[in-house]
């Protein structure tokens, strides 16, 4: 791993996008930054523009008006952005897949680079999923 | 000609000043985590920050606005700052002697950072970075006039003198300026002066995450967005010295400078403190906080000088 690629997983700035979630996962998500979880030991900060984002953490199903929103903000991103779905909705469609208004699950619209599967995935599955990604290569 | 250009780019100059800057924002990360019951980024987290912003990261130029300011402006911070830094860091180790004047000029160099973001995030183009701009101008409408009355107090304290050497020497031989009441009240208003210079948090209101995400910076990304975080932690650490320098003592030479070091993780650990046990102000409150309260203090204090106090 050289020295670039070195920097850039020890300190992963996350961009939060929720898709049409049942809003459990966006709060599971606000539990790994809080005192009991930290994920700034690991360099990870929340950020508010898309700008300055190295995650796109996406969440929820993703219906046919986000779709749209999430392929403005994967253009929007400065490369390079690893892409990571949360939940069973982000990576598959969970309940809502067989929706009218469901626009296929995340990685159909974009590249996704790491699957968090729970309904609401564990914030400790959270930080382990993004730990790995992180380590990966 | 060479010796100038080492004091620059080296020692006291960019580098040095990055590093400590660098490390200052780790420390002041570290309390902040502390203060949450939490345990906080490891040391390096402010290198790998810049140098992830600076190698790795794409650099987006915003579709409508001007291009070469907007990439021009971060520049002109990182030299505002790092000039400052010079004329106060050479007096302040005893290198060099500075000339008569410098006082004025420090003070005008320490807000060429804040404009070059305010250039910056006009050049962008986006209506939440002109909103972040216009809370900026605002915010140095306010401060500046309380900054210049404490830099004008210390002349005064000092007996007319103009260069920072002899405002550190005058306290050198005789005693700091803070032992005494109108110090005390122009300490309280430099550190409320620089919590609004370096935009923390009762006074962050032109970055503003949570309503306009990041305000002033929103557009910038990439290497831009490095130098925007270099001259803001040179700012981190040259702003505490100066604060050192005209009221604490500055720094005696030999083993003194464990207790020189020991007044900026001080003057910091005040900053951090403050920032982290008070909600963000509207930018009403923070013109009315800094023009009737402060300017109030600092008149004080001048009176108080005068009477010798
Ligand atoms: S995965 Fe489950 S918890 Fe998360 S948004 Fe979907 S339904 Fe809600």
């Amino acid at each position: 791993m050289g020295f670039k690629d070195y920097c850039f997983r020890k300190s992963l700035w996350v961009f939060h996008f929720g898709g049409a979630s049942c809003n459990n996962c966006d709060i599971e998500i606000l539990d790994c930054l809080t005192p009991r979880h930290d994920l700034e030991r690991f360099g990870i900060l929340l950020v508010g523009s898309i700008r300055h984002a190295d995650v796109l953490l996406v969440n929820g199903s993703i219906n046919r008006r986000d779709k749209d929103r999430l392929l403005e903000l994967y253009r929007q991103a400065p490369k390079p952005i690893l892409v990571v779905a949360i939940g069973a909705c982000g990576c598959t469609g969970g309940i809502f897949a067989e929706g009218n208004t469901f626009a296929g699950p995340v990685d159909k619209i974009i590249p996704v680079d790491a699957y968090i599967p729970g309904c609401p995935p564990k914030p400790e599955a959270i930080i382990s999923g993004i730990v790995k990604l992180a380590g990966k290569k | 000609m060479a010796v100038y250009l080492f004091y620059f780019l080296i020692f006291p100059g960019l580098l040095f000043m990055a590093v400590a800057g660098a490390l200052l924002s780790w420390y002041d990360r570290k309390i902040t985590a502390r203060v949450q019951f939490r345990k906080g980024p490891p040391l390096l987290q402010p290198f790998y920050d810049f140098f992830k912003l600076l190698l790795v990261k794409e650099t987006i130029l915003p579709k409508h606005g001007s291009r070469s300011v907007f990439l021009i402006a971060p520049l002109l911070g990182v030299f505002g700052a790092t000039m400052a830094g010079l004329f106060i860091l050479l007096p302040l180790f005893g290198i060099e002697t500075g000339f008569r004047g410098d006082v004025i000029v420090i003070f005008y160099l320490l807000t060429l950072p804040s404009f070059s973001y305010i250039i910056g995030s006009l050049a962008s183009g986006n209506p939440l970075a002109a909103v972040g701009a216009s809370r900026e101008m605002k915010l140095i409408i306010s401060y500046e006039l309380t900054f210049l009355l404490v830099v004008a107090a210390v002349i005064m304290k000092s007996g007319q003198q103009f260069d920072m050497n002899s405002i550190i020497e005058t306290q050198q031989t005789g005693r700091p300026f803070i032992g005494s009441i109108s110090g005390v009240l122009l300490f309280v208003a430099g550190v409320f002066c620089i919590q609004a210079k370096l935009a923390l948090v009762p006074f962050d209101m032109p970055e503003a995450e949570t309503e306009l995400a990041s305000g002033i910076y929103i557009e910038y990304s990439g290497p831009p967005y490095a130098m925007i975080k270099l001259a803001k932690q040179i700012m981190f650490f040259i702003l505490p010295a100066f604060l050192v320098a005209i009221l604490l003592n500055g720094m005696n030479p030999g083993i003194n400078i464990v207790w020189f070091i020991l007044k900026i993780l001080g003057v910091v650990l005040l900053l951090t403190l403050i920032r982290n046990t008070n909600p963000r102000l509207k930018i009403k409150q923070a013109s009315g906080f800094f023009l009737i309260w402060m300017n109030l203090l600092v008149v004080v204090a001048i009176v108080l000088i005068a009477f010798g106090l």
